[in-house]
């Protein structure tokens, strides 16, 4: 990106344009071995949420708006597959075998891990300023010209700079702010409010959304926009290199320009 | 260098042997403060501890929320259920005149009620969600006596942890912690938005849990038996459903 300024390196990197393989391996890591642990945590709980979460939706494929929703009620929206249960009018003649059991389980056990794993990274982040310096926005980067560059050479698909390897760009920030602050606590929050206990203790977190089906609904949508996050972030990891962004993100080392390539 | 590591290595030791004193002393302290579910074993016995555990710590005493009579869904959603056995229908035939509530285990008073004698109680209402893990919900208005008020009566000892709930159909069963059977808003319900409980919703007789899930609330109730340990109902996992591979605990 022409306009992310020069070419960042971090600290502890030995700047030599003819640095040999062992001084890379000596460099300060791309990512650190906390954001790498907590990330593949992260993603296997989350593929297990999906999974899990995928076979809820198929014992009542149907969504409401409001406190109550059933077979009496019209839905805001459903869909038109065959479920697991006899009592929902699908028009298949059959029904899919019931796995809600383990679904269950499993949805609640790794929303326990990814919430405890969520919860470490954001108090690493904000002590070891990984957020400030790694995800805030520089405020260059957030001028008009700066952005719109940006999102111009991301819609030509270039591929990413040298720099990149080392910085995120300000989409790449914007993004993972936004998926950090906004979509995960959301997606919490709602599940939450879809819990009997919890709302008995705190009604507020299933009133402000409107009620229990309103919750659902919306926890659903929240999902579907983790899952748009996702397909886009390997999209960009294929497009700048699948096994260099791989290598930093399992062994915390970024390649150099050859390795990329 | 070596001191450094030998270093690493002592602080490494003590950090490790306080961790697993550190989650030894929690096991404990859970264990006696009811903070561990029937059914923690397994390979789900860890979400489902923290969420049990959670839970009691979070909202022991808290209410369910109540709604407005305006709320009332239009058509209580009854979902389905097996064909009534040859007991219930010859009970049905009779009025549920015969009904009984057998009140045993760990009580001073073991008692046997007719439907008759839970009515003569002080009657309570709420408008309360009963909410499926299917998904599906509704809200209605549920009338019958506290389960406290009965457990009261039949006078159950200190040392009683659990109140475990038969349904006339075989096989099913399910079980409350004293938080949620001595809850005020856990009823004994024979009344649905003002009349008799329908027989699709679990009349004449139908545990009321507004907390949990809809599975909780078992139908055709029969029997209540008060212990101290789970250990000796079914596979000693707190009820029928873990066995059929759902959470004891259901108010997520």
């Amino acid at each position: 990106m022409a306009t992310s300024g020069s070419m960042r390196v971090p600290p502890g990197t030995e700047v030599s344009s003819s640095a040999s393989t062992a001084s890379v391996t000596k460099a300060a890591a791309r990512h650190s071995a906390l954001v790498r642990v907590t990330h593949w945590i992260i993603s296997l709980c989350f593929f297990a949420l999906l999974v899990s979460g995928a076979e809820l939706v198929i014992s009542h494929p149907r969504f409401y708006w409001g406190e109550t929703g059933n077979i009496w009620i019209t839905p805001l929206f459903q869909f038109h597959i065959p479920s697991s249960r006899a009592l929902v009018p699908t028009g298949y003649g059959y029904v899919l075998p019931d796995q809600n059991g383990w679904s269950r389980y499993l949805h609640f056990q790794t929303a326990w891990v990814l919430i405890l794993t969520g919860a470490l990274y954001v108090i690493f982040g904000f002590v070891s300023g990984h957020f400030r310096k790694d995800l805030l926005p520089r405020k260059a980067d957030l001028s008009w010209r700066a952005l719109s560059a940006t999102i111009a050479s991301h819609l030509r698909f270039a591929r990413p700079s040298e720099a990149e390897a080392w910085s995120y760009n300000v989409l790449q920030r914007l993004t993972y702010l936004f998926v950090i602050f906004v979509l995960f606590p959301l997606v919490i929050w709602t599940g939450l409010a879809m819990s009997p206990a919890f709302v008995s203790a705190v009604p507020a977190a299933v009133t402000l959304l409107g009620g229990q089906q309103s919750a659902r609904t919306i926890h659903f949508f929240v999902s579907i926009a983790l899952v748009l996050f996702l397909l886009v972030h390997i999209v960009m990891i294929c497009l700048a290199g699948f096994r260099s962004r791989m290598r930093a993100m399992i062994t915390g080392r970024a390649g150099s320009q050859r390795e990329r390539t | 260098m070596t001191d450094l590591s030998r270093r690493k290595w002592i602080k490494a030791g003590i950090a490790a042997t306080a961790g697993v004193a550190g989650l030894g002393v929690a096991a404990r302290l859970a264990e006696k403060y009811g903070l561990v579910p029937p059914d923690h074993g397994g390979i789900w016995g860890l979400g489902e501890t923290l969420t049990y555990a959670s839970q009691r710590l979070l909202t022991r005493h808290s209410m369910a929320r109540e709604f407005p009579s305006s709320q009332i869904s239009k058509r209580p959603f009854a979902n389905e259920i097996d064909p009534p056995s040859e007991e219930f229908k010859r009970l049905q035939a009779g009025g549920f005149a015969d009904w009984r509530l057998t009140v045993d285990g760990m009580v001073a008073r073991p008692a046997s009620f007719s439907l008759a004698q839970l009515k003569s109680y002080e009657s309570r209402s709420h408008i309360t969600m009963l909410q499926c893990e299917e998904g599906w919900s509704y809200i209605a208005e549920w009338t019958g006596v506290p389960l406290s008020r009965v457990l009261e009566d039949v006078d159950v000892q200190p040392q009683a942890k659990f109140v475990v709930y038969r349904s006339i159909e075989h096989g099913w069963w399910d079980s409350l912690d004293m938080a949620d059977a001595l809850h005020p808003q856990t009823f004994l319900a024979y009344g649905l938005n003002g009349d008799e409980l329908p027989v699709a919703n679990g009349g004449p007789l139908r545990m009321r849990v507004p907390r949990q899930l809809g599975y909780k609330n078992v139908k055709f109730l029969t029997h209540l038996t008060v212990t101290d340990s789970m250990k000796k109902f079914g596979k000693g996992f707190g009820s029928s459903a873990p066995e059929a591979g759902y959470a004891w605990y259901a108010g997520i």
